[in-house]
């Protein structure tokens, strides 16, 4: 369908399983992603959710938000907790002891330190194991639960409270932003996405992929932080856009190792663009910034490459 | 009908795993625990028993995946031993909070440094607080039948806890022993399925494992002590019911020719047989000795260890770890606050031995009963003895 956007919001389920009312801050860009991923995927899925900010916000005795059945144990195992809950379902299904007879989607969810940092290990696991669930990690790139520490998430040049600048290395973060998705996609499972709640209607696609293909899927969803990256919280959408125009965070889905762009841009706006409104990288200077877009456009590069040898085209 | 076997410990407690119809194990390979979760995976290849065998990549995920698959309504097993133990040991204070009746098999063996493959009970002890049902099998009949116990016990909705069955490793976990096996319709009659309290199902969506407020978090630990405390009521039912149907009894605190003792050796696990030839030795040249067995550990059963103290003068309590700067091992310790309060309460002497795979011999026993008198004698102010150490 040509202009497909225009009408889809209008094709997005009203029905809504994350319950307003939750405390996550303003302008919060996980949690606008996470009703867009419930919106999705409807009634019929299970939630194994990390310790983090999603969790503490949206679960506090005797509150829940949660209207789909909902396990929150530990920081780095949801994604060891979703694949016992798929492992059980699945074999209580074919016992004919689980009261519900149609597919139910597992759904891991962890921040980017619950998926990069404290939790790759159970995730390698579970992607290794096949378990057919989605693991999506809400990636605001940073540990913003405990206060703004650096993860290996967090972005060359960005101050957190562990990345201070400071007058003898004012730089702030000094290394580059682990490549998780790769590292998903390396465990040839069928289905990877990068993703973003400004991009709602991919988001939404990819999600909806991601449940319709068996086996793992992993989706790496990008989301603003205003408190933590120093913002207004009314740019946290746009900066998602902006992080996408700018190259910094590219929409693009893995299947079956294949590569494909989801959302492409005629024109890339440049990196300072993006960097600008964010008081996280106020400190950097004009070589940083040129640093950054060096680094950039060498990802982005690559990733094309990778486009390019993979078989599916572009619709 | 019931069938004896000579068979490896292990393999009997997989059988029992077996026998119990679980429909899902988790495991993590480590020394001595392998053979259990090696036997499990062949009876699921073999399609001998219908579950999901998760092999994980770390312990920390097999009790992770054991959260999953128990809250979404699944029988769960799992086995581990020593450096296994302390990886779950984070996980191992969630489950029963989140009231996820899992059974576990702990092949005891000693926490490194320096790394020991061998048997003794610190792994078990590093998680004595963590609010998990805990029980000591003495030989393979036990372990047997505790497994199948276990799971009726924590999954009674009164219950609803984690239980752990320790075994000796190597010791009791890799010995051949013979086993009166029970068949399945024996067991169904026993062990009915498993129904859970609460499960994740979309049709009636639960939160498990909220954030705990302050003014919420002191009233659910005290639930879960209390709970914890209430499950030895269950648990002799369990017994009770158990020995009726298969003719063989079960107490939380075991006695041998304890009668008119007024020494008693303490032990638990699988040295307690070799502690009662000590006895048998030291009656024959008519020592008023007896031995008492702790099976349980948590809840500690401080009425019935109490109730087997009259006319008791000299208690002397063997432990297989160390609590590391500490007033005695962790079981002495545990003895000495019980009966500190009664009238006449007997000396206790405290004594470490067999750590990390050291052999303790009948005559160290009699060793231990004629120190533990002497001090009493002598109403020796002490926090620990270590026995056999060299210096």
């Amino acid at each position: 369908m040509e202009n497909l956007n225009v009408y889809a919001a209008k094709m997005t389920p009203q029905q809504e399983f994350l319950a307003g009312g939750h405390r996550a801050c303003q302008g919060c860009a996980e949690l606008l992603a996470v009703r867009l991923v419930a919106k999705t995927l409807g009634h019929d899925y299970i939630i194994a959710n990390a310790t983090g900010c999603l969790e503490i916000v949206t679960s506090s005795f005797p509150h829940s938000a949660w209207k789909v059945p909902w396990i929150h144990v530990a920081f780095e195992n949801a994604a060891a907790v979703a694949s016992g809950v798929e492992a059980a379902v699945k074999v209580l299904q074919r016992k004919g002891k689980y009261p519900v007879d149609r597919k139910v989607t597992i759904l891991a969810q962890a921040g980017d330190g619950g998926t990069v940092d404290i939790g790759l290990q159970a995730l390698s696991g579970a992607l290794e194991r096949g378990h057919d669930m989605i693991y999506i990690c809400y990636d605001n790139e940073a540990y913003m639960n405990t206060g703004i520490q650096r993860s290996s998430s967090t972005p060359y040049g960005a101050t957190t409270t562990t990345s201070p600048s400071g007058k003898a290395d004012p730089l702030g973060q000094h290394t580059m932003k682990k490549n998780v998705v790769e590292i998903a996609a390396a465990h040839n499972i069928p289905y990877v996405a990068t993703a973003s709640p400004s991009f709602p209607f991919d988001l939404m696609a990819k999600v909806k992929k991601a449940s319709e293909t068996p086996g793992p899927a992993y989706i790496h969803c990008f989301v603003p932080c205003p408190t933590g990256w120093r913002m207004a919280p009314n740019l946290a959408v746009s900066i998602g856009r902006i992080a996408a125009e700018s190259k910094v965070f590219p929409l693009y889905e893995i299947v079956n190792g294949e590569y494909r762009m989801t959302v492409t841009h005629k024109n890339h706006r440049p990196v300072s663009d993006y960097l600008k409104p964010q008081g996280r990288f106020r400190h950097l200077n004009d070589d940083n910034i040129a640093e950054i877009q060096q680094q950039v456009d060498k990802s982005y590069e690559r990733l094309l490459k990778k486009v390019k040898m993979s078989s599916i085209e572009l619709d | 009908m019931a069938k004896r076997v000579g068979i490896e410990v292990s393999l009997a407690i997989s059988e029992a795993v077996k026998l119990a119809k679980v429909d899902a194990v988790a495991a993590y390979p480590i020394t001595p625990q392998t053979h259990i979760v090696e036997h499990l995976s062949e009876l699921v290849a073999e399609g001998e028993l219908d579950a999901a065998f998760i092999p994980v990549e770390s312990e920390h995920s097999a009790m992770s995946v054991c959260a999953g698959t128990s809250a979404a309504g699944a029988r769960t097993y799992t086995a581990t031993s020593s450096q296994g133990l302390a990886l779950m040991n984070e996980i191992l204070f969630i489950i029963p909070a989140l009231r996820l009746p899992i059974v576990m098999t702990i092949a005891n063996r000693a926490l490194s440094g320096p790394i020991s493959i061998w048997n003794d009970h610190s792994d078990i002890m590093s998680v004595r607080d963590t609010g998990w049902i805990a029980m000591f099998a003495e030989n393979g009949q036990e372990a047997f039948d505790l497994t199948l116990q276990s799971f009726k016990i924590a999954e009674d909705h009164r219950v609803l806890l984690p239980i752990s069955v320790n075994i000796d490793g190597f010791t009791l976990s890799h010995v051949i022993e013979p086993h009166e096996f029970l068949d399945q319709d024996e067991v169904d009659k026993f062990l009915p399925e498993y129904k859970p309290a609460v499960q994740l199902n979309p049709d009636d969506p639960v939160s498990m494992g909220t954030v705990g407020v302050p003014e919420i978090y002191a009233e659910a630990k005290k639930c879960q002590d209390e709970v914890l405390k209430g499950s030895i009521t269950v648990i002799k039912e369990v017994f009770a019911e158990f020995a009726e149907m298969f003719g063989r009894e079960y107490k939380v605190v075991e006695t041998y020719r304890s009668e008119g003792a007024e020494t008693l050796l303490m032990t638990m696990g699988s040295v307690s047989e070799t502690a009662m030839e000590a006895i048998d030795k030291l009656q024959e040249g008519g020592r008023k000795v007896g031995l008492i067995r702790l099976r349980l550990w948590r809840p500690f059963p401080a009425d019935e260890l109490r109730a087997e103290m009259a006319g008791v003068k000299t208690l002397a309590v063997l432990d297989r770890a160390v609590s590391f700067g500490g007033a005695g091992g962790p079981v002495a310790g545990e003895v000495r606050s019980a009966l500190y309060s009664i009238k006449d309460a007997p000396y206790v002497a405290s004594f470490i031995a067999g750590l990390g795979g050291r052999d303790i011999t009948v005559d160290d026993f009699v060793m231990m009963v004629d120190q533990a008198e002497a001090m009493a004698e002598a109403n020796e102010i002490h926090e620990y003895k270590m026995i056999g150490v060299r210096e």
